[in-house]
């Protein structure tokens, strides 16, 4: 038998269990490239336009820093590379390393991988498989996306360039997501490891980018990714780099693999103590020591992104126009502050990744439950609502510890950079004001938790809408009212704008009141 | 003599299946309670309508005089719950699970959880994910045992544990029984049921189809036999209260109601014995004699644990 017996039977299984997860991935990564090209077809329809808007952006680091280099902004294709493609290549670089997780290390933990691999299954069926999956997925997107373009009449070497960038990033972490299963016993642990690896691959490739030499970018699969220049001259050999990579981490991960026992992580698990300390007392205690890594993780990544984009926030200055059709597509109108209305931009993107905590935290209330640690507790003199509140405080106190960790990297990345003490307190508010937001994302997650427990995880597809939203609202020109339905567009854009205290307790209310729907709802409802 | 439990014409349905069916159950105060039946039959469903952790959808349940539903909290300080599958939390170690689960209950005797340690020899600085089936169940038994309670709700607290670690616990319980503690045992370990247990309950697709003293329910039972006799033993086939028979040669084997042993035995001798064994009526007949009929006949004896005795 060899080590790769059961690999096509795996790999059905896989897909099998995946049949709605794949397909929505790749429907959502291919149609947010097309959508961006027909959007932008609509919004600059002659060179002119494109022209007119190219030269407002094209000197700006901060756009530098967050897309990437701008490279051949008068056509449609150019526009659609430039907005999509950093962003996007991460984004498949994460759907690639959690398909990758969720089939590993995931099934690993939960024992599902010993069961199978009693059976005639090779050592190294399931990652190959998981492998398999994640490659399949990847290059879907990249046939997808580029056949889409084609279709709305861009170049076709163009097109199949953009998409083969994206597709070559999520092969890259794919295999990232491969070498981070090898090492830690736990699944959070691997999801933790690899998506750190591509959060630096983002910020050394912003900052490369925005350095403007862009010599860094070259550290980052990103900055490859990118270096193809879809409709600007494309160059082919950067996927190339791309393709070894993935290969090389996947050989990697299969080295790994041999040299560990089913079960077992790289990274040894240590004893614990025999006795309690004495913080682990009561449900709070609990639900603080079971999120204390993620608050710990989510909180230095989001300072460090902090820091790296206040750094940028002098530079942004330098934008010579403030252009209408900039402050259409990026900022939300401020008052002329160029600088502010940065910040207002960024604040309102790293809000946005923030939220990604709050609803993993909220999210936690569903994942005890399932994995059967909910049962014992409520068996003991612990009430419902008391238990679901802890987990909700760590949801909603952690948030505002997030936004605090952002604003106080922007912040004193900016106040040394301006020379500006007061900076630093001043854009800790500023981000704090995002709080309410990321506040009704979380209360979705509790209401969902409530009241359809078992569709608790469509809570990031609120966060998947607004982000969608945000990037590509003003582009579509979407309905006042479609806009209106992320809590994100009525948070007023701070620091450009004063802060306005209505829609901040409005959207509090909304946050408390679903909050609390989903408490009653838990406390009426079956457990388990 | 005061119920701990009382359940009456309890029913739960999820979705179209029916997994209560108009539930009996009664459990005294001091005795401990084998609840047996097979595989999906209602057992656990039955314990987590106990605890509160779901709705009746009709029926009347009462636990330790009060409502496990709407004062789940309050009755919950005055019992302890072992579930069947346990599932500790991968990065906090054995310690510190019993440590939290003890603290929530309002503190637990140091010495207590010392002295369980050591008889059930538990390392408890092990993390939660290390621990194989077996001691992932000790840790809730020491959580469970050592709390000061008056009731104790055990889901097939002993289906990991090692033969001596069997022994441990059954030694604990005899203590609690001692000690005038209730407990409500789900079991397949009938040998550990008809070692421990006054009174019995054995359900069969959400209702209970016996129920009462164990010493009661085997008066309906049989006794087996395998006897090697002179003359042929076929006439025994046509005596009342003579079931099962196998004839092979001289030897036969067969059941015999109780009720009519003294006839069969008389008979039995009158044949001429060369050898003779016979075992008691155990729970494992009685618990055949409900569910056996409908087991594939492949089945039924590994169904069956201690069935050799």
């Amino acid at each position: 038998m060899s080590a790769l017996t059961g690999t096509a039977a795996l790999t059905r299984l896989m897909l099998r269990r995946d049949r709605v997860l794949v397909p929505l991935c790749i429907l959502f990564a291919a149609g947010f490239v097309i959508l961006t090209a027909s959007s932008f077809q609509s919004l600059y329809p002659t060179a002119a336009d494109r022209a007119d808007f190219a030269a407002t952006i094209e000197s700006n680091t901060t756009f530098t820093a967050l897309y990437g280099p701008a490279r051949a902004l008068d056509t449609i294709g150019g526009l659609t590379a430039w907005r999509t493609g950093s962003t996007l290549a991460a984004i498949v670089g994460l759907m690639s390393l959690l398909l990758v997780g969720r089939h590993t290390r995931a099934e690993e933990q939960r024992g599902q991988t010993e069961l199978l691999r009693a059976g005639a299954v090779g050592r190294h069926a399931p990652l190959t498989a998981a492998l398999a999956v994640a490659a399949a997925t990847d290059v879907a997107i990249a046939v997808a996306g580029a056949l889409g373009l084609i279709a709305l009449g861009l170049p076709a070497a163009g097109s199949l360039a953009l998409g083969a960038s994206l597709g070559a990033a999520g092969l890259v972490f794919a295999g990232a997501g491969a070498v981070a299963a090898q090492l830690t016993e736990s699944a959070r642990g691997a999801y933790g490891i690899a998506g750190a690896a591509l959060g630096a691959a983002f910020v050394v490739r912003a900052a490369g980018d925005a350095g403007g030499g862009g010599a860094l970018s070259w550290l980052s699969p990103l900055g490859w990714a990118k270096a193809t220049h879809a409709f600007g001259g494309e160059r082919w050999w950067p996927l190339l780099l791309c393709v070894a990579a993935a290969a090389l981490l996947a050989a990697a991960a299969f080295a790994l693999l041999a040299r560990r026992d089913l079960g077992a992580g790289l990274i040894a698990s240590r004893p614990g103590p025999p006795v309690a300390g004495p913080s682990l007392r009561g449900t709070f205690g609990l639900a603080f020591r079971l999120q204390r890594g993620a608050l710990l993780a989510w909180s230095t990544g989001l300072f460090l992104t902090g820091l790296m984009l206040g750094s940028l926030g002098q530079n942004a200055g330098d934008l010579i126009d403030s252009s209408k059709s900039i402050a259409d597509v990026l900022t939300q109108a401020g008052d002329g502050n160029l600088v502010d209305s940065f910040f207002a931009g960024v604040l309102v993107l790293t809000a946005l990744i923030a939220s990604g905590y709050t609803i993993s935290s909220g999210l936690r209330l569903r994942a005890e439950e399932t994995a059967g640690h909910l049962e014992p507790l409520l068996a003991s003199p612990v009430g419902r609502r008391r238990w679901a509140a802890s987990h909700v405080v760590m949801a909603m106190g952690g948030s505002a510890l997030m936004l605090v960790a952002v604003g106080a990297g922007m912040g004193l990345a900016h106040a040394i950079g301006s020379g500006d003490a007061s900076q630093l307190p001043r854009l800790v508010g500023a981000a704090l004001a995002q709080l309410p937001a990321l506040w009704v994302l979380g209360a979705i997650a509790v209401a969902l938790f409530g009241l359809v427990p078992r569709a608790a995880a469509a809570a990031w597809a609120a966060l998947a809408g607004c982000f969608v939203l945000w990037m590509l609202g003003p582009l579509l020109h979407t309905p006042a009212w479609l806009m209106d339905l992320s809590p994100f567009e009525h948070v007023p854009a701070v620091p450009a704008t004063a802060v306005a205290a209505g829609p901040l307790l409005a959207l509090t209310a909304i946050a408390v009141a679903l909050t609390g729907t989903g408490l009653v709802a838990f406390s009426r409802r079956d457990v388990g | 003599m005061t119920n701990a439990i009382s359940v009456s014409n309890l029913v739960k349905t999820f979705g179209r299946t029916r997994a209560l069916d108009g539930l009996e159950l009664s459990v005294e105060a001091g005795e401990v309670h084998g609840f047996l039946g097979p595989n999906g039959a209602g057992k656990s469903t039955t314990i987590r309508v106990l605890l509160g952790l779901i709705g009746a959808d009709s029926g009347t349940v009462r636990l330790l005089g009060g409502d496990p539903w709407a004062d789940a909290v309050d009755l919950h300080r005055r019992l302890a719950y072992v579930p069947g599958d346990v599932s500790l939390w991968p990065n906090l170690s054995g310690g510190e699970t019993i440590d939290l689960l003890g603290r929530l209950r309002g503190g637990l005797d140091p010495r207590r959880r010392a002295e369980l340690l050591e008889r059930f020899e538990l390392d408890p600085t092990k993390k939660g994910r290390a621990y194989s089936k077996g001691n992932r169940q000790k840790v809730a038994l020491v959580a469970a045992l050592a709390a000061d309670v008056e009731l104790l709700i055990l889901d097939e607290p002993t289906s990991g544990l090692d033969p001596l670690m069997e022994a441990v616990f059954q030694e604990c319980i005899g203590e609690l029984k001692a000690a005038g503690r209730t407990v409500l045992l789900s079991s397949h370990i009938l040998a550990e049921v008809e070692a421990l247990c006054d009174r019995v309950t054995i359900i069969r697709a959400g209702r209970a189809v016996e129920s009462g003293r164990l010493a009661d329910l085997r008066h309906f039972s049989r006794t087996s036999f395998v006897v090697e006799t002179v003359e042929s033993p076929a006439g025994l086939a046509d005596l009342g209260g003579v079931h099962n028979l196998h004839v092979d040669g001289r030897q036969a084997r067969f059941d015999v109601d109780s009720g009519q042993l003294d006839a069969v035995l008389r008979e039995v001798t009158r044949l001429g014995v060369r050898s003779l064994t016979s075992h008691p009526p155990t729970l494992e007949e009685l618990f055949l004699r409900h569910y056996g009929d409908e087991l594939h006949p492949a089945q039924a004896p590994v169904a069956v644990p201690g069935a050799t005795r």
